[in-house]
């Protein structure tokens, strides 16, 4: 199994986000997903940064993916689609049917998570228009995602977001300009004072969720460590980890030792530990609310 | 100003009283869904076996309203047939369209019956020209519904870029998340619309009274806290109070619901070709009322839209049914983003 790095889901200013892939153990990640995921409003990155960013990674010699926003909304959002499934030069995550349509029996393409990929049938009909690789819903188990690998297509790759805060739903509001009530159109970039999300808790204190911008999150990080071997005894070919503003490269150690068979049980937790940010759940991978945490 | 085309009037149907309500008080469509998680209001005591949908597909034909019938969750890895098999009851009794939201069941749909109509549904998650011709080129989509995220403007790009006919939600429950694309209520409860056809189900609701106050929880998780004078509502996991940097406040929507009512003229003028009520979940008085208001809304709208407004009564009546309950124009206001 090879792992990746998924799109940084949050706001970061450029000198943040350019010094956080400077800094990456590229020798460890397989891939590298880049680009605006959440906010057509976020533009501290502009297309052309995003590509000279593609080109610098890819010197490494690690895989580039530019992925699509998964909310299309407007016509400056079609024509950033638009732009990133027409680079020509990278391979694209579509995040979006709108990205399908345009990347559909032209070039290869990744199905990423927000295309609702539950069935073998549909995973069969993206292979079809050009998918080389399928990342499952966050939602999905392991005994879903056996289901769909013994139908899976031949040529397509698997891929599973195993760790970072859950990508759980999209909306046109923005609930962090709203908590500072401001409206969406004069949000003043606030989601940049948030580089991990904003934090909602229930009124007796229970984490919850996180507020991104247009996104919700889950408070808790999901954490797949000790899942691993499940994954490669079910052929899954990437395990996603998801960016977060500090300790990151840290977790990319632990699984890249884990993923060698360096690392496992006791250790690889206590490894994890020592950078830990925030509380566990595992509970999508058991088939159970995702908010619960089993770690087994 | 010259005569603008009608939007046709789209009405849910929970069970054969309320399709027979929408049908007699102006429903150009009924929509409704079998007794299991291959629709999205998969609550019990609700929706149809193939002999009352038959019944019901009979009553709405003999008064000249269309059916359709609702298979818009994502069939799930292991249970594919059960989702043919909605596709197959579908054709067998004579609905007019169905209306699906996953690809591999379309394909399935377009190829087996050329002939039955393609709907896709708000589950979909379709809410550009792209995505919606995608749906076109591949499947034959005749027809699309629209999230309820885009502003008016929005929409009226989306019909300008595709030939597919656009449906929009004019009333009921308000989802402040993509359809389609909300793992919230999975998070939570275990259960989602994309994977169990439901949203907050009913079965991981908890009232616990705690002297003068109401707590409501959902699998546990505290949604809400209701002092004594306070009406306590359902617990829709985004429509509960939270705390978020000290304060607690809704704090990604109100308990409200939407009403497009006042957008009929502009609705209509942008060509939406048809409007949707939500509410499979509701009485048959509830769907005979909203019924015959937006019936007479659109034709009142169709005979001279530049003179069109609202009508008290018609206000009055709505606002009866959500008792109490807030209105919001959603997105289609760009403030409301």
């Amino acid at each position: 199994m090879k792992l990746s790095l998924g799109p940084v889901l949050y706001y970061w200013t450029r000198e943040a986000l350019l010094g956080f892939y400077a800094n990456l153990p590229h020798s460890r990640l397989a891939t590298i997903y880049l680009g605006e995921v959440v906010c057509g409003r976020r533009r501290e990155m502009r297309p052309a940064d995003w590509l000279g960013l593609a080109r610098d990674l890819a010197q490494t010699g690690v895989e580039v993916v530019l992925s699509t926003q998964a909310l299309i909304e407007s016509e400056l959002d079609l024509r950033a689609m638009r732009h990133i499934a027409e680079n020509g030069e990278f391979l694209v995550e579509a995040n979006d049917m709108g990205a399908v349509r345009l990347l559909a029996n032209r070039v290869r393409f990744v199905a990423g998570p927000h295309l609702n990929v539950y069935n073998p049938q549909t995973l069969a009909w993206l292979a079809g228009l050009g998918a080389c690789r399928w990342v499952m819903p966050v939602e999905l188990g392991r005994d879903a995602l056996a289901l769909l690998q013994r139908d899976r297509p031949a040529p397509v790759e698997t891929e599973v977001f195993a760790y970072g805060r859950l990508p759980l739903a999209f909306s046109a509001r923005c609930f962090t300009a709203r908590h500072y009530n401001l409206s969406k159109d004069d949000c003043q970039y606030r989601c940049l004072d948030h580089p991990d999300g904003l934090p909602l808790a229930t009124r007796e204190g229970q984490s919850f969720l996180a507020l991104n911008g247009l996104q919700t999150q889950s408070a808790q990080i999901y954490e797949l460590s000790r899942a691993l071997p499940q994954m490669h005894e079910l052929g899954v070919d990437v395990v996603r980890l998801s960016a977060q503003s500090a300790r990151m490269n840290g977790i990319i150690e632990a699984y890249h030792r884990a993923l060698l068979g360096e690392l496992s049980g006791s250790d690889l937790d206590a490894e994890l530990a020592a950078h830990r940010t925030a509380d566990y759940c595992d509970g999508y991978w058991h088939g159970k609310p995702g908010i619960e945490h089993l770690a087994a | 100003m010259a005569t603008l085309h009608k939007p046709e009037l789209v009405c849910p149907a929970g069970a054969l009283p309320a399709l027979k309500a929408a049908v007699d008080n102006g429903a150009d469509w009924v929509y409704f869904g079998l007794r299991d998680d291959t629709n999205a209001r998969n609550f019990a005591g609700l929706n149809f076996d193939s002999r009352s949908a038959g019944a019901g597909i009979r009553y709405a034909h003999d008064r000249d309203v269309k059916t359709v019938l609702a298979i818009n969750t994502y069939p799930q890895a292991g249970s594919w047939e059960r989702w043919e098999h909605a596709i197959d009851t579908a054709a067998d009794i004579g609905v007019d369209a169905v209306i699906l939201a996953d690809p591999g069941l379309m394909r399935y749909a377009a190829r087996k019956y050329p002939a039955l109509g393609l709907q896709l549904s708000v589950q979909g998650s379709a809410t550009n020209h792209e995505a919606i011709n995608l749906y076109r080129d591949q499947f034959g989509v005749r027809r699309a519904v629209l999230p309820r995220v885009l502003s008016l403007q929005q929409v009226e790009q989306v019909i300008r870029n595709t030939d597919v006919e656009i449906e929009v939600f004019g009333f009921g429950s308000l989802c402040v998340m993509v359809e389609g694309r909300c793992a919230l209520s999975s998070f939570a409860t275990g259960m989602s619309p994309n994977t169990f056809g439901a949203c907050s189900p009913a079965s991981a609701v908890r009232w616990e009274p705690k002297g003068e106050r109401m707590d409501v929880r959902l699998n546990g998780i505290l949604i809400d806290r209701y002092a004594g004078d306070e009406n306590a509502g359902y617990p829709t996991l985004c429509k509960g109070r939270f705390d978020v940097g000290g304060e607690t406040y809704y704090a990604i929507e109100e308990p409200s619901s939407l009403n497009a009512l006042e957008l009929l003229p502009q609705l209509a003028a942008i060509g939406v070709a048809a409007i949707k009520i939500e509410g499979r979940q509701r009485s048959p008085a509830y769907v005979a009322e909203v019924t015959r208001i937006w019936r007479a809304a659109i034709d009142e709208c169709g005979a001279n839209a530049a003179r069109f407004s609202a009508r008290p009564q018609w206000k009055t009546g709505l606002t009866r049914l959500t008792e109490g309950q807030q209105y919001t124009l959603g997105a289609y206001n760009r403030k409301w983003k």
